[in-house]
This record gives C-alpha cells, sequence and structure tokens, in this order.
C-alpha cells in the first residue's frame, strides 16, 4: 500500500540554467523537509482541537466569559503544550529549510553569479540601477526567515537570495505550485483570457517580481505583449532575467525601480499584475503603490493582485489566529497589518471607483498534480495554492 | 570566499519567538530535529548506495568496513563533512549568540515600525 498524500522529490523541480547545483545530500535535506512540512500540517490540526477541549474551557472557567479577542487568544493557547511543540517543530522548520537553502547556494556563489552575468551579458532587456533605493520597510525585517532579505549582495553580482527563494520554494509549498512554482501566474494567465477573450494588452507591467516565477507564464500566454517587470532586489532581478533568458522567453525586460515611484508615464499599461506582493510591503507604502498603479494604468486597463487570504466577518477568532501565525512567527509583519485593510477601500482611495471592483479566488495550476494530492488534506495556512485575488478595470 | 558554513546558519532579523516555557527546551527541540533531519539524509544516501552495489554487484561489505581515507583530500572533504554536520545540527546557538551581539526588535515592534513605513 502507498502512502497518502506524499510530496514530490525535490528532483521534480524544472531545470533551467540558474538552478543551483545540489548534490544527493542536499536534495535529500530538501525532500525530509517537503515531508516534515506536510506532517506538520496534520499536526497543525491538534491545536484545534486543544483549542475547543481545554484552551477556551479553562479560560471560560478561570475568566467566566468566553475568548473575546485574538489577541486574548493567543495569550491563552500559548501556554498549550500541544500548541508549544506544534509552532516550536513549524518554526525549526522553516530555520532548517532557509539554512539548507543557503548551505546550496553560498557555497557556490561565485559560480552562480558567473552563470548569470554570462546570460545577461550585453542584454538591453535587463536594467538594474543602482540609486534605486530598497524601501525602509523591506530593511526592517527578513521576511520569511530568509537572512539579509531580497537585496543583499553578500558578493558583488551576487544572485544567491533568488537562488535559495528558488529552490526553496518548491520545499515550503511541497510542489504544489508545480515543476515551475509557476502555479499563481499560469492560473491568473488562464482565467484573464478566459473572462476577458478579446483582451490583447500590448504593455503589461508585474511589479515585486521576485524572481520572476509568476510573470513568465503572464509573458508566454501574451508573446506579442511587452512585459515589464521591476523589482528592488538586484540579486532577484539578475536571476530572473538569466533564467527567463535560458528558458526562452524574451518579451520582459527586468528593472530594479521601487514600485512606490516609478519612472513609467501617465496611462502607459495595459494590465499591472502583482502576485504576493502587497503583504511584503507597508502601511503607508500599499497607499502609495496602488496610487502609482492607477496613475500609469491605462483608462480600460485591468489590475490584478494576488494575495493571503482575506479574513472575514464569520471566521472564528481561532481561525483568524492560526491565518495570522505566519506573519509573526514566519517573520510576514506586514501581513498582520494587512488585514486592517479592505482592498476595495485601498483601490477606492487610490482613485479607482467602487463599481469597478473586483474579487476572486484562484487555485494554482499545478502540472506535477496527478490526483494524488487529495482535496481532503488539511489546509497549510499560509502555505496553500489558494489565493485571493482582487484588482479593478480602471474607467 | 565568503564563510559559507557559517553564513548559511545565520539568524533573520528580529527576535526569534520561544514557545516552551523553558527556552532551553526550544534549544534541544531545533538540535534534535536538525540530526533527525542529517539521520533521514543519511538513510537517503545509503538507500541510493545499497540499490547501486546491487545493482552492480561491485562492492562488499568488508571493504566498507575496513575502509580508511587514502589522500590528503579525502581526509579533508569528510571533516569539511563534519564541520558543515556540526554548524547545521547548531543552528540555534549560533543564532541565539547572534542576537546576544545584535539585541533585536519583536516582530510585532517592526509591523508597528512598518506600518508608519
Ligand atoms: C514575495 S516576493 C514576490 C514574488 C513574485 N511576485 C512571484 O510571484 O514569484 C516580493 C518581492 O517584492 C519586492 N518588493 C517589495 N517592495 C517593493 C517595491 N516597493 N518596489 C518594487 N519591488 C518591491 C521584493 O524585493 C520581493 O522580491
Amino acid at each position: 500500500m502507498a502512502a497518502k498524500n506524499l510530496p514530490p522529490v525535490w528532483n521534480k523541480i524544472a531545470k533551467h540554467a540558474m538552478l543551483p547545483e545540489t548534490n544527493h545530500d542536499e536534495r535529500a535535506r530538501y525532500n525530509f523537509l517537503s515531508n516534515l512540512n506536510k506532517h506538520l500540517a496534520h499536526v497543525s490540526q491538534g491545536n484545534k482541537v486543544a483549542f475547543e477541549k481545554r484552551v477556551e474551557p479553562t479560560f471560560v472557567k478561570n475568566n467566566g466569559r468566553a475568548i473575546a479577542s485574538v489577541d486574548e487568544l493567543g495569550e491563552a493557547i500559548s501556554k498549550d503544550s500541544h500548541y508549544q511543540i506544534w509552532s516550536s517543530l513549524r518554526r525549526s522548520t522553516m530555520e532548517m529549510r532557509q539554512q539548507a537553502g543557503r548551505s546550496i547556494v553560498l557555497r557556490q556563489a561565485e559560480e552562480l553569479r558567473d552563470k548569470a552575468e554570462k546570460l545577461n551579458k550585453g542584454k538591453s532587456t535587463l536594467v538594474l540601477d543602482p540609486n534605486c533605493k530598497v524601501p525602509e520597510y523591506l530593511l526592517a525585517v527578513d521576511n520569511h526567515l530568509m537572512p539579509g532579505s531580497y537585496h543583499t549582495e553578500l558578493i558583488e553580482g551576487d544572485v544567491t537570495p533568488a537562488a535559495n527563494y528558488d529552490s526553496g520554494i518548491f520545499v515550503t509549498t511541497a510542489g504544489l505550485l508545480g515543476r515551475f512554482n509557476d502555479g499563481g501566474g499560469k492560473a491568473i494567465a488562464s482565467w484573464v483570457k478566459k473572462t476577458y477573450t478579446d483582451f490583447a494588452p500590448k504593455r503589461i507591467l508585474d511589479i515585486g517580481c521576485g524572481m520572476g516565477h509568476n510573470v513568465l507564464p503572464i509573458a508566454k500566454a501574451f508573446p506579442d505583449a511587452e512585459v515589464i517587470a521591476i523589482d528592488t532586489g538586484a540579486p532577484m532581478l539578475r536571476y530572473a532575467h538569466a533564467r527567463a533568458i535560458d528558458l526562452g522567453i524574451t518579451n520582459v525586460t527586468f528593472m530594479q525601480m521601487d514600485a512606490a515611484m516609478t519612472t513609467f508615464e501617465n496611462e502607459s499599461f495595459d494590465w499591472i499584475q502583482s502576485t504576493m506582493f502587497f503583504h511584503e510591503t507597508g502601511g503607508k507604502s500599499i497607499y502609495k503603490i496602488m496610487k502609482e498603479i492607477h496613475r500609469i494604468l491605462k483608462p480600460g486597463g485591468l489590475t490584478l493582485h494576488i494575495e493571503q487570504p482575506q479574513y472575514t466577518n464569520d471566521m472564528s477568532l481561532f481561525e483568524k489566529f492560526i491565518r495570522d501565525w505566519d506573519a509573526l512567527n514566519n517573520s510576514e509583519p506586514y501581513w498582520s497589518k494587512m488585514h486592517d485593510i479592505d482592498p476595495k477601500e485601498l483601490m477606492v482611495s487610490s482613485g479607482f471607483k467602487e463599481e469597478d471592483f473586483m474579487q476572486i479566488g484562484a487555485k494554482a495550476e499545478n502540472d506535477l498534480d496527478d490526483g494524488s494530492q487529495k482535496a481532503d488534506e488539511p489546509e497549510d495556512h499560509g502555505r496553500s495554492p489558494i489565493w485571493n485575488v482582487f484588482g479593478a478595470i480602471k474607467n | 570566499m565568503i564563510d559559507y558554513i557559517k553564513l548559511a546558519s545565520s539568524k533573520s532579523k528580529g527576535k526569534r519567538p520561544y514557545f516552551h516555557n523553558d527556552p532551553a527546551v526550544e534549544r534541544v527541540l531545533n538540535i534534535t530535529m536538525a540530526v533527525a533531519g542529517e539521520l533521514a539524509v543519511m538513510r537517503e544516501r545509503m538507500d541510493t548506495i545499497e540499490r547501486l552495489l546491487e545493482k552492480k554487484g561491485l562492492v562488499s561489505q568488508e571493504e566498507i568496513d575496513n575502509y580508511i581515507p587514502e589522500t590528503k583530500e579525502e581526509e579533508t572533504q569528510r571533516q569539511t563533512w563534519h564541520s558543515e554536520y556540526i554548524s547545521r545540527v547548531l543552528r540555534i546557538v549560533q543564532q541565539e549568540m547572534e542576537e546576544l551581539e545584535n539585541p533585536d526588535k519583536t516582530i510585532a515592534e517592526i509591523a508597528n515600525d512598518i506600518n508608519k513605513m
């Protein structure tokens, strides 16, 4: 009998010229971590049981009333032994994932840099700007426990932050985003083609493109479009561009630019996309960026943003608490604050019309899905390939 | 060249959350989980070797038992492996030292900072 819901072995990841070399033990280490992640999603189910069976009853007994807020719930559950062991194991797994990825890429930092330089040399489709400042909210934290974040260069021309991100996301998501980790971009490209059959964008902008996982499927789906992908992290852009070239995708220009203050002309894009971007920004910047999007989007243009699932009013306190666990304990702090922003309000205050606002659900298109990844698997909060997409057509 | 072994185990920004009443429990758990991981890695490697040996009928059990490194290069490779291994397993101790040297804000404090940025 075969075990249920096994994650794919790491070597299923799609190969390209920039993917770091891995040896046997490095791949085995990633395999262990994928399985540990899957396992902990099951252990997480015990939190709800512990909460209902002992945390809540004890609180009611001691206080003569129900738990009133997420903070109160967090305080109460923090003393529960199951919550403690699950939390510490999950934190430890995420740190181990970073350690494993960095030990692969840092030992070959120079080789990876040279590979990128060779592919990027003389190309006008990579535009780095040494004067571009990394936003202060990115300097304040290492998102998802990634030491040095997206911008730190340990050697000149470094690409290791991107190489680490690329090789490791397959582990944290247990392969659910597909062989190219591009299930989100694929899903949005298909949705747009299906929904707007006549839509033929000439210029597309992807903001916070990272190492380009999700912009490439869009560029592929619209090969006649001029696609521009911006990020503030030079290592991400170098790697993204080299990877795109190696994968034969040539209609994307990668530019180092802050999305809050781009150099693009008013009304110059037909489609502006972001994927898993806004929850890694900041409380003021999020508004600046949305206003900038409104400024550079053409009338009749489309903007869409793939984000973490929203809080809803009918969610229990427990659900809200557990969904926020990653924000604080996997270092994605702005995610815990973004809940207070209504995406519709964000867009309307940036100039979009209320009646033009739209919100849809999206699920990753996974080319590895052979039916063995069952829908009855527990949801891995913060990492499941199911998102909230919001946006508008500018009128 | 950069010190890739040490850098691979660096801590990320922000005070590390501890979940057990005694932080010592957390420390030991982290070390144990890393060892568990390395045991899994070794198990996979053994599995590979056994399958290859079986397929090719090449090496006997006795040869493996009696093997010692034959060149300086082999000795260095083996010792490097140990050095990387220990740094990986004792990651949390290194990170606690880094925190001690460079006290950090909590992520909640950083969230408040960021909310103003
Ligand atoms: C989680 S990654 C995004 C991943 C990418 N969109 C994908 O789908 O694979 C967030 C990225 O946003 C970038 N970023 C954050 N703030 C930015 C800004 N103001 N302007 C440009 N890029 C920004 C970061 O450098 C980082 O690479």
